[in-house]
């Protein structure tokens, strides 16, 4: 990975980027798999799942980086837990002033973004260490990352569960909607095509790479 | 909080700083006490008024006709309105229709599910002694299996007109609101499971069972009470 953990990072497209694709949180480093797998069942329970975490790992990144000299090391991981706590209290609210539905949709699972390794990752790993500008660029890369996973498996999981996208019906009247993907077991097999996907594509194009440089090499 | 652990540990090259970790779990703390104090107070208005329009919204949708309600409290002394006062007791909505005449109440049920405590709204109809109708308020039941009991066509029929007459002495209802096995309901009373989910239907069946073998009663002594709209509408 090409993070720095112990320097100051300065700012570029890549540090937006990377949580997309390099380090993607679901599809590379494998993080916060509980929620990743229990609410996409459905699209629109996997995008505000997502924007949801993209918004407590921003706020709480942001205070960790901002109280980063503040902090002794001793009691960090109290301290960045009680911040992270904060801001899934006030996440829990407010989602239940917008719609009540998509909260008991959501169920249990706002409240345990609090235990997402991701965002405890962050603070740990970058927001500890980093400016706040280079902090809320690569919060919100990564949480974009994360909602785009999130979203990715909600939706097929949807489409071929039940028939259905954002609760629009795709398929005429005699689909059979194939139930066991919005069940639990639906989420380990979608994950596991993506993550098929996902690695195959990035071989192909290492290879290529490869190839070219190997090219190169062997005509000079 | 981390103190006593700081002060036996003297040989430690560098000393734990107890005063920046006091200040810093003391400052954060704070911080984290005001901001969700802060979230609370805005949200709270629109979370209560979120609660009632949800509520409001599958009240219409229950009793048949309903355009307006007025809440009601079952309490040892019987049943009276619950806009005079906090009492402690069963909810009931009365829903009128647009001539302000009772077409029904609404009633609130709970049961455990397959996976969650299932808690739903069912109509009952006094003039006809049945039940009228009944909506899902919160359920965690399984996707594409349990949760059919809030939209299965067939399930939902069973609601249509569900018996719940009262016996001779009006004590109890006559007959035991029951689940059968799909496709052997016979009597009016009888609750025609969904396949294979067969333990959400049964809750159904036990909520509505045990909530108006209670209720029904009640709702029938104090029928005339529930009968004046107050001239209250919404």
């Amino acid at each position: 990975m090409s993070s720095l953990p112990n320097q100051q990072e300065t700012v570029s497209a890549d540090t937006f980027l990377r949580g997309l694709w390099e380090e993607n949180p679901v599809f590379v480093m494998l993080l916060g798999m509980c929620p990743v797998l229990a609410v996409t069942n459905s699209a629109i329970n996997a995008l505000a799942m997502g924007l949801a975490t993209t918004f407590v790992l921003l706020c709480s990144s942001s205070l960790v980086s901002l109280l980063r000299k503040l902090i002794p090391k001793q009691v960090r991981i109290a301290t960045y837990i009680v911040i992270i706590a904060t801001f899934v209290t006030i996440v829990d609210y407010s989602i239940q002033a917008i719609s009540l539905d998509l909260y008991n949709a959501l169920g249990a699972f706002i409240q345990l973004i609090v235990v997402n390794c991701m965002i405890l990752g962050r603070a740990e790993a970058y927001a500890s260490k980093q400016r706040l500008g280079a902090t809320v660029i690569n919060g919100l890369g990564m949480g974009v990352g994360f909602t785009i996973a999130l979203l990715c498996l909600g939706s097929v999981r949807e489409i071929l569960g039940a028939g259905s996208l954002f609760g629009f019906p795709l398929f005429a009247e005699n689909f059979q909607p194939w139930v066991v993907m919005i069940l639990p077991p639906g989420g380990f097999f979608v994950l596991g095509g993506w993550l098929l996907l996902f690695n195959w594509y990035r071989q192909h194009r290492e290879r290529k790479l490869m190839e070219r440089q190997g090219a190169t090499a062997g005509g000079s | 909080m981390n103190q006593p652990s700081a002060a036996q540990t003297p040989g430690l090259v560098a000393a734990t700083p107890s005063l920046a970790m006091l200040r810093s779990l003391t400052l954060v703390a704070g911080l984290s006490g005001l901001l969700v104090v802060l979230a609370y107070q805005i949200t709270l208005p629109l979370i209560e008024e979120n609660k009632r329009i949800a509520i409001e919204r599958a009240l219409f949708k229950v009793i048949p006709g309903a355009v307006s309600r007025r809440d009601f409290v079952a309490t040892d002394q019987g049943i009276i309105a619950a806009d005079d006062g906090t009492d402690q007791g069963t909810l009931i909505y009365a829903g009128y229709d647009k001539q302000g005449r009772l077409s029904g109440v609404a009633l609130e049920a709970a049961a455990q599910g397959y996976q969650d405590v299932i808690r739903l709204l069912y109509s009952f109809d006094p003039a006809c002694q049945c039940i009228r109708g009944i909506q899902v308020l919160k359920m965690a039941e399984t996707p594409g299996i349990g949760d059919k009991i809030s939209k299965d066509a067939d399930f939902q029929e069973n609601f249509a007109e569900l018996d719940a007459r009262l016996n001779a002495d009006g004590s109890a209802l006559s007959n035991d609101i029951l689940m059968v096995k799909h496709g052997t309901k016979t009597e009016p009373w009888q609750i025609d499971a969904i396949s294979g989910a067969t333990i959400s239907s049964r809750a159904v069946a036990r909520m509505l069972n045990d909530s108006a073998q209670q209720m029904v009663p009640e709702i029938m002594t104090y029928l005339d009470r529930l009968q004046d709209s107050g001239g209250e509408k919404q």
